[in-house]
C-alpha cells in the first residue's frame, strides 16, 4: 500500500523583497509502507520542503500531498518528525521528553511514563530518565529524539538530515541503531540528507533532486541486503557500484548548486 | 633530579637549584579553602568601604562642612533606627509600618506579574490581539506612571488599594514586554515538535511557550519588585494613614532628614531580601538551563 503520496506539488515562499522563491517544483513521490525513503540533493534544493509537506507543518502551492490516501490539510499527528537541530525540550528531564507525546495524546501519567522507560530502554539510554537535555551529549540527545517520536507509533517517520551535526563514528552506530528500530515498527521513512553513502547504506529507494527549484531526477533501487550494519556495509562491492551510478546522477547537481552559491558570493562581493 | 635509594645520601639540606617536592611544602590551600578566604577578605573589604564612607561622613558633619539639618548623619539616622525599633514610630510599631508596605508591595507585585505574563504570552501568541492592542500598550507605557498616583488617591482613598494599584501599573509593562518578547522568540522547532507529537495549541501554550519564555520573565521579575515597592512608596507618600512612605513623609514634614535615611535604609533592606528570595525562585525554575559559569559534567 502506499503510505507516502506527493503529486506534482509545488511550494513558494515569499521573500523579505517583495519577491516569491521556488523551494520545489513539480515535484512527485510515493513511498510504500514500510519503505525506507532516502532522499539526496545539493543544499537549497527544497528537501526540507518535502517534509514539511508531507507532515502538514506547510501548504504546497500547487499540486497535492497524501498520506494514506488522504489529503495533507493540517499537522498530521499519525508522522513522526525527527528534526535536524535539537527540538528536545530542554525544560524536560529525558524520562519527560519521551512521554510528551501520550501524555499530549491523552494517555495516563503513569501510562506514558511505563511506556517512555521502555523506549528509553529501546534507545539505550536507561538510567538517564531524570537528566536535563543539556547535561547529554549530541549523540543521546538524539536518541531521545529518535524515542519521543517512535513512542507514537508512527506509520509515517520523516527525518530531516537528523545526523548531520554528529560525528562520523557516533554517525554510524546511529544510523544502524535506527535500522534496528526502524525494523521493530516498520513506518514509511523518508530519510532527508546530504550525504550519499548514509542514503545507500540505509534506505531501500533513493531518490536524487535536482539543484533547487527541486524535482526528482531520478529514482534508484537498493537491492543491499537486510539487516546491514551501517558501519561495514560500504566494503561491499554491490554498495560500490550503486554509489557510483547514483553518484552519476547527482554529480551534475551538486555543481549546478556550487556554481550558483560561488556566483552569488561573487557577485556580493 | 630524582633521588634513587642506591644513591649516596649526599645532600642534607634541599638546594635552591633542584625542585622541591610539593608534598614537603608545608600545608598547599586547597581550592576551596582559597575561594573561603577570598570570598571573606571580598566581604571585609566591603564592609571597610562602608565603614569608611560612614566615617567620613560623620567626620564630615563633625566638623560642620555637612549640614546635618540638610543631609542629615550617621548617628541620627542610627539613633531613629533604634528608636523605631524600641519605642515605634508616631504612627504605631516599626513593624507595622513596614508589614503594610511590603503587603502593598507583594500584592502589587503578584498581580501585576500575573497580569504582565498572561497577556504578554496572550498577545505573544495570537496575532490579532497583538495587532489589535500593541499600540495601546505603547501609548501607556509612555506615560509616566507615577502621575497616576495622584487619581488612584483620590479614586481609591488612603487605604491599601490605591498603593496596590500603583504598583501593579508600574509592574506589569516590565513584565508584560518581556513575556511577550519570550513568547515571539520561541523557537520554532519546538513548536513544531510539539504540534506533531499530538499537542492541541493550548497545550503548545503551557508546555512551550511558557517554560521557553520565563527566561525572559524571570529577568523582568528582578527590576519589577523594586518597581512594586515605589509604587508603594510612592502611593503612601501621596496619601495614607500607615506605612514607610508615610513615615518618610512625615519625617521630611518635620525636616528630619535622619528619619527619611532611616526610611531609606528599611527600603533598601527589603528590596535586596526580596531580590535575594527571586534569585533562588529563578535557580529552582531554571534548573534546566545549562550552568553558565562553570561546565556540568556531560555524560557518554
Amino acid at each position: 500500500m502506499t503510505a507516502i503520496e506527493l503529486r506534482n506539488v509545488t511550494k513558494k515562499f515569499a521573500t523579505a523583497d517583495g519577491g516569491t522563491y521556488t523551494a520545489i517544483e513539480d515535484l512527485s513521490l510515493t513511498v510504500e509502507d514500510g519503505q525506507f525513503c532516502a532522499v539526496v540533493g545539493p543544499t537549497g534544493c527544497g528537501k526540507s520542503t518535502t517534509l514539511t509537506l508531507i507532515s502538514g507543518l506547510e501548504r504546497p502551492s500547487r499540486g497535492e500531498a497524501f498520506v494514506h490516501g488522504e489529503q495533507v490539510r493540517g499537522i498530521d499527528t499519525s508522522t513522526g518528525f525527527v528534526f535536524q537541530q535539537d527540538a528536545v525540550f530542554p525544560w524536560r528531564s529525558v524520562l519527560d521528553n519521551v512521554a510528551a507525546g501520550p501524555v499530549y495524546r491523552g494517555a495516563s501519567r503513569s501510562e506514558a511514563t511505563a511506556l517512555a522507560r521502555d523506549w528509553l530502554r529501546r534507545v539505550g539510554l536507561s538510567g538517564f530518565e531524570d537528566r536535563y537535555p543539556h547535561q547529554l551529549s549530541g549523540g543521546m540527545r538524539k536518541r531521545v529524539a529518535l524515542a519521543q517520536s517512535l513512542i507514537n507509533q508512527p506509520r509515517v517517520l520523516l527525518m530531516d538530515e537528523p545526523f548531520s551535526a554528529l560525528d562520523v563514528q557516533t554517525r554510524a552506530i546511529m544510523s544502524t541503531e535506527l535500522l534496528n528500530l526502524w525494523d521493530q515498527t516498520k513506518p514509511a521513512v523518508v530519510f532527508v540528507t546530504h550525504d550519499l553513502e548514509e542514503a545507500i547504506a540505509l534506505a531501500d529507494k533513493v531518490v536524487v533532486i535536482t539543484a533547487g527549484p527541486g524535482t526528482v531526477k531520478a529514482e534508484f533501487e537498493i537491492d543491499l541486503p537486510r539487516p546491514r550494519v551501517v558501519q561495514e556495509i560500504r566494503f561491499d562491492p554491490r554498495f560500490t557500484q550503486l554509489y557510483e551510478q547514483i553518484w552519476e546522477a547527482l554529480r551534475a547537481e551538486v555543481a549546478e548548486a556550487y556554481a550558483r552559491t560561488t556566483a552569488a558570493t561573487e557577485v556580493a562581493s | 633530579m630524582i633521588d634513587t635509594p642506591t644513591q649516596p645520601q649526599t645532600v642534607a639540606a634541599p638546594r635552591p637549584d633542584v625542585p622541591v617536592d610539593p608534598a614537603t611544602i608545608p600545608s598547599a590551600p586547597s581550592a576551596r579553602t582559597r575561594a573561603r578566604r577570598r570570598r571573606t577578605v571580598l566581604a571585609g573589604a566591603r564592609l571597610a568601604i562602608v565603614v569608611v564612607l560612614l566615617v567620613t561622613w560623620q567626620a564630615c558633619v563633625n566638623a560642620k562642612i555637612v549640614d546635618p539639618f540638610f543631609w542629615g548623619e550617621p548617628e541620627g539616622v542610627w539613633a531613629d533606627l533604634v528608636d523605631w525599633f524600641t519605642v515605634g514610630t508616631s504612627q504605631g510599631s516599626l513593624g507595622a509600618q513596614i508589614l503594610v508596605t511590603l503587603e502593598e508591595a507583594v500584592l502589587g507585585f503578584i498581580i501585576g506579574s500575573i497580569l504582565g505574563v498572561v497577556c504578554g504570552i496572550a498577545l505573544g501568541r495570537v496575532r490579532l490581539l497583538s495587532e489589535l492592542f500593541a499600540p495601546f500598550l505603547k501609548a501607556a507605557n509612555s506615560i509616566p506612571r507615577i502621575i497616576l498616583g495622584s487619581i488612584f488617591t483620590v479614586a481609591f482613598g488612603f487605604g491599601i488599594q490605591s498603593k496596590v494599584i500603583l504598583a501593579v501599573v508600574l509592574v506589569f509593562f516590565g513584565v508584560f514586554f518581556n513575556a511577550f518578547q519570550g513568547a515571539r522568540e520561541v523557537d520554532r522547532n519546538l513548536i513544531a515538535n510539539a504540534r506533531l507529537l499530538g499537542a492541541s495549541r493550548w497545550q503548545v501554550t503551557r508546555g512551550v511557550v511558557l517554560p521557553s519564555a520565563f527566561t525572559w520573565i524571570l529577568a523582568s521579575l528582578h527590576i519589577s519588585f523594586g518597581f512594586a515597592l515605589i509604587g508603594a512608596l510612592v502611593g503612601e507618600i501621596l496619601g495614607a494613614n500607615q506605612g514607610l512612605g508615610l513615615l518618610i513623609r512625615s519625617s521630611q514634614n518635620n525636616f528630619d532628614m535622619n528619619g527619611v535615611l532611616a526610611g531609606m535604609v528599611l527600603v533598601a533592606v527589603i528590596a535586596l531580601t526580596a531580590e535575594a528570595l527571586i534569585t533562588l525562585l529563578e535557580r529552582r525554575l531554571l534548573r534546566w538551563r545549562p550552568p553558565q559559569t562553570h561546565g556540568g559534567a556531560a555524560v557518554e
